[in-house]
């Protein structure tokens, strides 16, 4: 059986365009496990990236011991990747998983049970309550819950107590895939199908390592590449990753730099009539704004700003001008830089220009990071609100004021939902004492760390947080509440190309850990909240009263669930919404009528400039009539707020590794994920670290205005005067919520700032200075397998996983799922 | 012809935006957007004064000697705290609004002229004004509530 450690995308399988990928099943069971010793196989989804891989969990003896992928799903064709195989179960099986509600007593966490511990966070809201009202309140959550707990929250926060301070960690990860989309076609929602992959002639990854961040959607891609009608790639990453590696084109684009990038690719297709003028007139508007935008940037101009080379860009521009279909995928580089929002939307504005949306192999897939972020999105548990709704459509607050049984002013739309980084900055000034944080780890994982757990430790702020295990932010908390996660909870959620699937309850949680949804229920209900009538606002019973509700809340949004249901997401595949009467079977891509969601009834926004994020609001937008047409959205470039000088002369940029998870609160479980990536290293290349006098796992450190890391050195194939950490690395391991004498978390370094449009926070560009600490006693902890391989290969012992790391891998040659269609159920 | 001391008028007002929205975001440094986009309209309105050089060389620039009763000056010096921002962005605001109008005008006289010129750069720079009272706009009203409600 291969070892998954050392070969994370398996064994190939080659297709064809437009043929099935073929089915591969892969498992992995408990050490000494067969599939005689499994009790039960519980149906389920991978939650460990966004991409959503279908599976069942073997349960045995009331316990998780093992995955294998489902083949009959569409997204994943039977397939898992290395988090799914050893992270998702194990990942639950940490022997310090909280068991018991804790509340804090002076400097010290102690084990209460529920009731106390929700009786003080009660007391406490209604105290603010009555005293400063619900802008007192903010909540931040995740991209990791189920839609049910979500919209539970949602409700919550703006029906029923009237706070607009909601958002979720998606913030840092989805923010902009969701800011493109609307500007450019009026709403949120996911153009393209993973079955893109199957059908296009050119793949374009637009700062999408997804070798490493979604392995199995990677898997399709090399099995296309494998085949024998191979698509064109082109790579646009600062970094020599493994798509990059196997690119056509690879533009290694200098941080903070991507707008002109774009606005150079954009301009190549109008000079040179890569267009099609006749969808163009019919289904977009800006052609002339955007146009009079990008006329500077030529191919030469490019070169000065990007630091890539001009044939490059020219060959780029002329497969994203002429292949016959081509599909886009966008993720972190472009949405955690300088001009995010602008950068996707220069994406979605070369499709538009070649009418290529909505066909087999034509799609833009504006990615997510995280398994359940869509989610988020869509039921308004961030800065969103339900089904996509818009803020400033008076219509549609009156709806969800009758969904919920509330007045409409219960419901803040005075302005947009507040954003995480505004959250934690009234936090920061005392207007925000209540904050409740779910299944994520703002400690670690929001920019310039030192100063959130400055924030989270005040000791005016009043902290909730409940999670799995005991994180660095939950040590800074005054209530820890223990969650139920993965497999000891029933819930459904949506992948990034909008495949719903369910996940049922496999075992029990530990000790009295109880599943996000139960614990806000419990809080709405000791709340009180009620509807106008009396009435209970929250009376769900369990998660499928949830999914019906919600089922209700999306009807005839382009979200729309009403054709799903727990039974049919149950056996077969997911399914991709819209599913409705009109669609029973799900939808595979969205806009290939060409009529968008922009109609001034129907559009989630109205739109915003994108350099400023000025909002246009409903007078200007109605006059601009959009009518259903997209909109060709340009902005000018802009440099970089923090580029490198004298003092900090390297440009810093953060990032994941394949085998870890966010702060590895799971991965970092799960033995044969640690051990291949147990610890924080940065990179540099050979170019930087031999003008540093650094070599292969020396001590170094790195330092920006905001902080510093201490960790050793990987000389590695990265753009000189780059340097990359990963960002899983906090403290917990050592039960701090800070750094003792070694900072290790790459968000130490990170600045406050973020994108006008999407406000998601700029991770890829600040300035630093690296400096030698002391020489190295082997090679640094990085993986040799994928991006932060070492320059000089011989030097490092290759990453491998052993037995431990072996899995089960079938290429069966049954027959592949397809979406859209009514599924085969097994 | 007295269209020089409109111009005067409205290169004086866009010196005095630039070099308020700069105040304003090294005042306001601990609120990043704000610190960096008030940066990048500051340039704007450099550009817009520097883009009326040729009109100015052609029909000159002229005091006002009208007494003035509200007029363009640049912010003082900025306040602090969370109501401080808001009346900040708020003065931010009215110079800015003065500068629109005035650009309105200067249209009105370019239309009479018929000078083309005149026109693009009042097209181009208008709108950039514009789109400088929207974000003040924006981030006023998102800013107002926990300003006015909660924060002390
Ligand atoms: S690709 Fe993502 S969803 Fe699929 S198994 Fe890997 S981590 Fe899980």
């Amino acid at each position: 059986m291969p070892d998954r450690i050392a070969d994370i995308w398996g064994q190939r399988t080659p297709f064809a365009r437009d043929e099935l990928w073929p089915v591969r099943r892969d498992q992995k069971l408990a050490e000494g496990l067969t599939d005689a010793d499994v009790e039960r196989w519980v149906q389920s989804a991978c939650t460990l990236c966004s991409n959503g891989c279908a599976c069942d969990i073997a349960v045995k003896d009331g316990r998780m011991v093992g995955v294998r992928g489902r083949a009959v799903d569409t997204v994943n064709h039977g397939r898992l990747g290395p988090k799914g195989l050893f992270g998702s179960w194990q990942g639950m099986q940490g022997a310090d998983r909280l068991t018991r509600p804790l509340i804090r007593v002076g400097e010290e966490l102690v084990e209460t049970d529920w009731d106390t511990a929700m009786g003080r966070i009660v007391e406490r809201s209604r105290q603010l309550l009555a005293e400063k009202g619900p802008l007192s309140h903010g909540f931040y959550t995740s991209g990791q819950l189920f839609l049910e707990e979500y919209y539970a929250l949602a409700i919550i926060g703006k029906a029923g107590l009237g706070t607009p301070h909601m958002d979720g960690n998606t913030r840092l990860c989805t923010a902009t895939a969701a800011a493109a989309m609307k500007e450019s076609f009026g709403s949120d929602g996911q153009p393209g199908s993973y079955e893109d992959i199957d059908s296009c002639d050119a793949i374009v990854l637009y700062g999408h390592n997804m070798a490493e961040t979604q392995t199995v959607l990677w898997m399709r891609v090399l099995d296309r590449l494998a085949g024998p009608d191979r698509p064109l790639v082109v790579c646009i990453d600062p970094r020599e990753t493994e798509v990059a590696r196997v690119a056509d084109v690879h533009l290694p684009v200098r941080p903070g730099t991507n707008l002109a990038l774009m606005n150079g690719l954009v301009r190549e297709l109008l000079v040179h009539g890569w267009v099609d003028e006749d969808y163009l007139a019919a289904h977009t508007i800006g052609l002339e704004e955007l146009r009079a935008t990008v006329e500077q940037w030529t191919p030469e101009a490019v070169v000065r700003t990007c630091g890539v080379e001009a044939d490059d860009v020219r060959r780029a521009a002329e497969i994203i001008g002429t292949s016959e279909r081509v599909l886009s995928t966008v993720l972190q580089g472009f949405y955690q830089a300088s001009q995010a929002t602008a950068s996707a939307c220069q994406v979605n504005n070369l499709h538009l220009l070649r009418g290529m949306l909505g066909r087999p192999g034509c799609g833009v897939l504006q990615m997510n990071g995280q398994p359940t972020a869509q989610n988020a999105r869509e039921t308004g548990a961030d800065g969103d609100l339900p089904g996509f709704r818009n803020w400033e459509n008076p219509e549609h607050i009156a709806e969800l004021a009758a969904l919920w049984g509330v007045d409409v002013d219960r419901i803040p739309h005075w302005s947009p939902p507040t954003h995480a980084m505004q959250i934690f900055r009234y936090a920061e000034q005392g207007s925000i004492e209540f904050l409740w944080v779910s299944a994520t780890n703002p400690a670690v994982s929001m920019p310039q760390a030192g100063r959130i757990r400055g924030i989270l430790g005040r000791p005016e702020l009043f902290l909730v947080v409940q999670d799995l295990y005991l994180t660095e932010t939950a040590l800074l908390a005054d209530v820890v509440l223990p969650a139920a996660g993965w497999g000891e909870k029933q819930g459904a959620f949506t992948n990034v190309n909008r495949t719903v699937h369910l996940s049922d309850k496999a075992v029990e949680p530990p000790g009295e850990a109880r599943s996000d949804l139960d614990i806000f229920l419990d809080y709405g209900r000791r709340m009180d909240f009620r509807r106008n009538d009396g009435t209970p606002l929250l009376d769900w019973a369990g998660p499928e009263d949830g999914f019906r509700a919600w089922q209700e809340c999306t009807r005839g949004r382009l979200c729309d669930y009403t054709g799903l249901s727990y039974e049919r997401l149950r056996g077969g595949s997911g399914i991709p919404w819209p599913c409705n009467d009109e669609h029973p079977d799900g939808t595979v891509r969205l806009y290939g009528d060409a009529v968008f969601p922009t109609a001034l009834d129907r559009a989630e926004t109205y739109g915003h400039d994108l350099l400023t994020g000025a909002t246009v609001g409903a007078t200007a937008y109605s006059a601009m009539r959009v009518d259903g047409r997209a909109l060709l959205k340009p902005a000018p470039y802009a440099p970089p707020h923090e580029g490198p000088d004298a003092e900090y002369p390297l440009q810093y940029t953060t990032g994941r590794t394949v085998y870890q998870f966010h702060t590895r609160t799971r991965t970092g479980r799960a033995r044969q994920l640690q051990a291949a990536a147990p610890s924080a290293w940065a990179e540099i290349s050979r170019h930087d670290a031999s003008l540093l006098g650094i070599a292969e796992g020396d001590l170094i450190r790195v330092s920006s205005r905001r902080g510093e890391i201490v960790v050793p050195a990987r000389v590695g194939d990265i753009r000189p005067g780059t340097v990359f950490a990963p960002f899983h690395y906090g403290y917990w391991e050592q039960n701090r919520s800070g750094p003792g004498e070694h900072p290790t978390a790459a968000n130490e370094l990170t600045a406050t700032e973020w994108d006008p449009v999407s406000k998601q926070p700029l991770f890829k560009v600040a300035a630093v200075r690296v400096e030698k600490v002391a020489d190295g006693t082997g090679p640094a902890p990085a993986p040799t397998t994928a991006a932060s391989r070492p320059a000089t290969p011989g030097d490092v012992p290759p990453t491998v996983g052993g037995r431990d790391a072996e899995a089960r891998e079938e290429a069966t040659g049954e027959a592949p799922p397809r979406a859209g269609r009514p599924a085969e159920v097994s | 012809m007295l269209l020089p001391v409109y111009l005067g008028l409205l290169h004086r007002s866009e010196q005095s935006l630039a070099h308020s929205f700069r105040q304003v975001a090294d005042g306001h440094a601990a609120e990043p957007d704000v610190l960096h986009l008030c940066r990048t309209l500051a340039g704007q309105c450099d550009a817009h004064a520097e883009a009326l050089a040729p009109i100015i060389d052609r029909y000159g620039e002229q005091a006002d000697d009208e007494p003035d009763r509200l007029h363009a000056v640049a912010l003082g010096s900025v306040r602090s705290g969370p109501l401080g921002l808001l009346r900040d962005l708020q003065d931010l605001y009215l110079l800015a609004s003065l500068v629109d109008i005035t650009w309105t005008l200067v249209k009105q006289a370019g239309l009479g002229l018929r000078d083309e010129e005149l026109l693009g750069i009042v097209a181009d720079c208008d709108a950039e004004t514009g789109v400088q009272l929207s974000w003040l706009r924006t981030r006023m009203k998102q800013a107002a509530p926990q300003a006015l409600v909660v924060a002390s």
